[in-house]
């Protein structure tokens, strides 16, 4: 990043003409409008410190205390997240094996929804341009992220249904099963069909982003390379992936805040259930809290989550910063 | 034949040869095109298919089957609509979200102008603040915008919503205007004001005319943020009557989880818009759902 002059407003004072400045900061229409920043600032950082600063201060002040009715009656410390952490199973569990409750099922939706959606938008996308009716293709695909996760969550609902009648699953794998297998009541399946179900919702976006990083490769690389008798796989591994890497982990870290912030599809399919077994962090924070009551403890699993997207503010502060220089 | 005709159909024949070749190294990739093809649409067609057949029908056979009988009715979405009240969270769904797209579209533009062409002290510092806001999720402020709320009555009506919703609309909205705003001609800029624009009148006569693009992705990415939204709804909407389409359809899930006929049709209500944005202006979206990724 460029530091920029803090003393900016003196060189507004020399000449009001904003000069000795790179062009790529554009500076200051005039000090004499000082009165109409305000305007244009005001009810913006107005709402934003009502609505976003305030209550994030008073979250993680409330989450060391009691919490009752969310007024600050006694504090406790570290009480909540000592006992989300330690004693409540459906949060975390590590004394089973594999681990259960909710962050371990942040952490197989961080691991398999990630790493599957980037892979399944590489495939789509590299097919896809492979062909005339691409457009066609990455047009199919994406539809999905336009609609609303309540109705992927029915979408999948349908396909899920244990009646063959009903179930597009079930119908299919009916030559080879008695019964209806019940994917989203079967607690050791539930997580596999969820993912399965938020993966379709989301290779779109990676074939999109995906797609146009391939589209900036230079073409005569990749002819050099099979003229020089590169197999396709070396093609793909060898020069596709390491050149599109930086968009890769741009996508990264868009999908893990997707699943930090992952609610609306396990809260209408399967409600968390069965059990408490397909829970995420965000649908603790709100089961807990708002229909629970319990605010102290939500305001707990609230400040984990903000925990968690911390260093992914980090990295897009520095991305930003970083991108100001070319 | 002379002998100037052989190389060129020779060469014909190459070019017919390797378009045979061609085609047939490319039939693996048109297979699994078409496989990917029918997994991404096979659900959603499943789901429009259902949401036209009869109730009977349903429970009998599979929507696959449907194609045989050709046994379709609108009667699924009569009953959703009137019956269960969808249209009315048809309507409450757009009182939400119009506002919710309104309010942080004018305030976020001006704030973005501010950040790129208005001069005040530690702007920059404010600005990377706005970018860490960015990241702050809605959860963090449930508790206390709740207790905020409860006095005011904004929890019965839309106002809880409104003001949420543009609120966690700004830190993207200012970003992302911001970025475009910055990469508009200066020399434009500096020649209007010294021919006596005032600040204001950039800001309605140069700058937002020549953003509408940036303007109309987030406005289209924001409304159906906002139209796609459950959580907020949950929170911030306590007024039955006042629930969007989002709750009503995760009611009618959890109250009758077996009557897919409402299900169906219900769920496709509440897709018809964005679907409708999505197929009209696709560009905009997904230049809006791209820039979006930082949200």
């Amino acid at each position: 990043m460029q530091a920029d002059p803090p003393g900016g407003m003196e060189r507004v004072a020399v000449s009001s003409i904003g000069v000795a400045k790179p062009p790529e900061a554009p500076k200051q229409i005039g000090r004499r409008y000082d009165r109409t920043t305000l305007l244009f600032l005001g009810p913006p950082a107005i709402l934003m410190a009502i609505f976003l600063v305030y209550p994030t201060i008073y979250t993680i002040a409330l989450s060391f205390n009691r919490g009752r009715r969310g007024e600050f009656t006694e504090w406790v410390g570290f009480d909540h997240y000592i006992n989300l952490l330690t004693g409540d199973k459906s949060f975390l569990d590590l004394g089973s094996f594999p681990p259960e409750g909710a962050i371990w099922n942040n952490v197989l939706w961080a691991v398999f929804y990630t790493s599957l959606v980037i892979f399944l938008g590489l495939v789509v996308a590299v097919l896809a341009s492979r062909v005339r009716y691409e457009s066609i293709i990455k047009a199919v695909v994406f539809l999905p992220m336009a609609i609303a996760a309540t109705a992927l969550a029915i979408i999948w609902n349908f396909v899920y249904a244990p009646d063959s009648n009903i179930g597009l699953l079930n119908a299919i794998l009916s030559p080879v099963t008695d019964r209806g297998i019940s994917w989203l009541g079967n607690p050791s399946l539930v997580n596999a069909a969820l993912i399965a179900a938020g993966v379709w919702g989301s290779v779109g976006f990676a074939t999109v982003i995906l797609s146009a990083a391939l589209k900036s490769i230079p073409s005569e690389i990749l002819e050099a390379a099979r003229v020089d008798g590169a197999t396709e796989r070396q093609v793909f591994f060898g020069i596709i992936i390491p050149m599109v890497s930086l968009p890769i982990s741009v996508l990264a870290v868009t999908l893990l805040v997707n699943v930090v912030k992952l609610f609306d599809l396990i809260y209408v399919l399967t409600n968390g259930g069965p059990g408490t077994k397909s829970r995420v962090i965000a649908f603790t924070m709100y089961n807990d809290s708002i229909p629970g009551g319990q605010f102290g403890r939500g305001a707990a699993v609230a400040v984990i989550m903000l925990v968690l997207l911390i260093p992914i503010m980090a990295y897009n502060i520095r991305r930003f910063r970083s991108s100001r220089v070319t | 034949m002379t002998a100037v005709a052989e190389p060129r159909a020779a060469a014909r024949e190459r070019t017919t040869t390797e378009r045979i070749v061609r085609f047939l190294n490319k039939t693996p990739i048109h297979i699994a095109l078409g496989i990917i093809a029918l997994i991404w649409l096979a659900p959603t067609v499943g789901l429009l298919v259902t949401s036209f057949r009869p109730r009977s029908d349903i429970q009998v056979t599979g929507w696959w089957e449907s194609f045989l009988q050709f046994r379709y009715t609108l009667a699924n979405y009569g009953e959703v609509l009137s019956g269960q009240g969808m249209l009315q969270a048809f309507i409450n769904t757009f009182l939400i979200a119009v506002p919710s797209t309104l309010i942080p579209l004018v305030l976020a533009s001006m704030a973005a102008y501010a950040f790129s062409w208005l001069h005040f002290p530690f702007r920059d510092g404010l600005f990377l603040l706005v970018v860490a806001l960015l990241m702050i999720p809605v959860q963090v402020a449930f508790i206390p915008l709740l207790k905020l709320f409860a006095p005011t009555g904004l929890l019965n009506s839309y106002g809880a919503i409104w003001l949420t919703h543009t609120a966690f609309a700004l830190p993207f909205g200012i970003f992302l205007l911001r970025n475009f705003f910055i990469t508009l001609p200066r020399d434009l800029i500096e020649a209007a004001r010294i021919d006596g624009s005032s600040t204001i009148g950039i800001f309605r006569t140069i700058v937002v005319p020549l953003s509408v693009p940036a303007i109309a992705a987030y406005g289209i990415f924001q409304f159906l943020w906002v139209w796609n939204d459950l959580l907020m709804a949950l929170v911030f909407v306590q007024n039955g009557k006042a629930w969007p389409m989002t709750k009503a359809i995760q009611n009618l899930l959890s109250q009758y989880g077996t009557e897919w006929h409402l299900l169906a049709a219900g769920a496709f209500i509440l897709m018809a818009v964005p679907l409708l944005v999505f197929f009209s202006l696709q560009r905009y979206f997904v230049q809006g759902l791209l820039a979006g990724s930082v949200k």
